[in-house]
């Protein structure tokens, strides 16, 4: 049998007090105005949110979970990244 | 005194909501089944607001719950539309559209009602009932523009319940005094800005709009289908059995 699925769109809200868009789901939907609509049934019903981004899930290009070692092992002992690491003169300790 | 008023608004949220409950757990997708569970609350949200005020109007010492589980059936003053069974997905959503439009309609006027709590419920309403036009409508769009299959039963969706959306905009004594006492609009007055808003969608959704008939429901003067009481009986029986019971 032929199965005929609606597309997957992730969905990312914003809170009232929030800056930026947060991923919270996922829904199915035909479209996009209608998964903005099923996103605000499924996801806002307790005032998460007061504005809503959907992007269709094959639209997002994601890192290759495989590819983790090379992709972000190299950066565990490069720690003079984190400002963390420089003692600043006293002046303008503090900072 | 537009107590009759009062109770055809409250009537027709409650009965909706309550038809609505029925799809929870058993719509299409989750997703679906979550959004009319959402209307089915706003909907009884908003009848509970009514109830409460003609209860207080009418000022015998019932309450919300007194109004909606010891009244019986011609007592109701919903329109017929609004009881009638489900039917499938998309005569469901294209009854909330028919209803909704009409619901979204009449809360906008209410807004200015000289019953100024009225007036606050029709402010808060009248965001709920846009936002049940807003999706119904998209539905009633891609089930009628959408396979054979679809656009084939909520065609006959629209056949079913065309004739039932008459009895919106008929008119009695108590719409004109309620229209003479600033209370809200006689419903006939809402009849053009509802064909405007509807009429295109059903258009968009390349479905053919039933000519008009002869034929009246009269729900909201409290003369129903059989299929209230079944409703009713349904919906009231645990105040009928053990009158007064909270949980």
């Amino acid at each position: 049998m032929e199965r005929k699925e609606w597309p997957l769109w992730e969905v990312f809200i914003r809170s009232r007090n929030g800056l930026d868009h947060k991923h919270c789901g996922s829904v199915h939907a035909t479209d996009a105005r209608m998964a903005l609509q099923a996103a605000r049934d499924v996801f806002t019903r307790r005032q998460e949110g007061v504005s809503i981004w959907v992007v269709r899930a094959d639209h997002i290009v994601a890192s290759d979970p495989d590819a983790k070692p090379e992709m972000f092992d190299p950066m565990e002992d490069k720690i003079y990244r984190h400002p963390t690491f420089y003692k600043l003169p006293d002046e303008v300790d503090h900072m | 005194m537009h107590l009759d008023y009062l109770l055809r608004l409250a009537d027709n949220a409650l009965i909706l909501g309550q038809r609505l409950s029925e799809w929870c757990g058993h719509a299409p997708v989750l997703e679906e089944d979550l959004a009319l569970a959402n209307i089915a609350l706003d909907l009884i949200g908003q009848a509970r607001a009514l109830l409460t005020h003609a209860a207080a109007l009418e000022g015998n010492g019932r309450d919300e719950d007194q109004l909606a589980f010891t009244r019986s059936e011609h007592e109701y003053r919903n329109v017929t539309l609004v009881e009638l069974p489900n039917g499938d997905f998309g005569a469901t959503t294209l009854r909330n559209f028919l209803f909704s439009a009409f619901a979204a309609r009449l809360w906008e006027t209410l807004q200015t009602s000289t019953d100024a709590e009225l007036a606050t419920i029709a402010a808060k309403s009248v965001k709920e009932s846009r936002y049940h036009v807003r999706h119904s409508g998209e539905w009633v769009i891609r089930l009628g523009d959408g396979t054979e299959e679809s656009h084939a039963r909520v065609q006959l969706a629209l056949e079913r319940l065309w004739p039932y959306t008459a009895e919106l905009f008929s008119e009695d004594e108590i719409d004109r005094a309620a229209a003479r006492d600033g209370v809200g609009p006689s419903w006939a007055s809402l009849e053009s800005a509802w064909s405007g808003e509807v009429l295109p969608v059903l258009h968009e959704a390349t479905l053919a709009v039933p000519a008009s008939c002869a034929f009246r429901s009269r729900g909201k003067f409290g003369v129903h289908s059989e299929h209230l009481g079944h409703l009713l009986s349904d919906m009231q029986h645990l105040q009928r059995a053990y009158p007064g019971s909270t949980w």
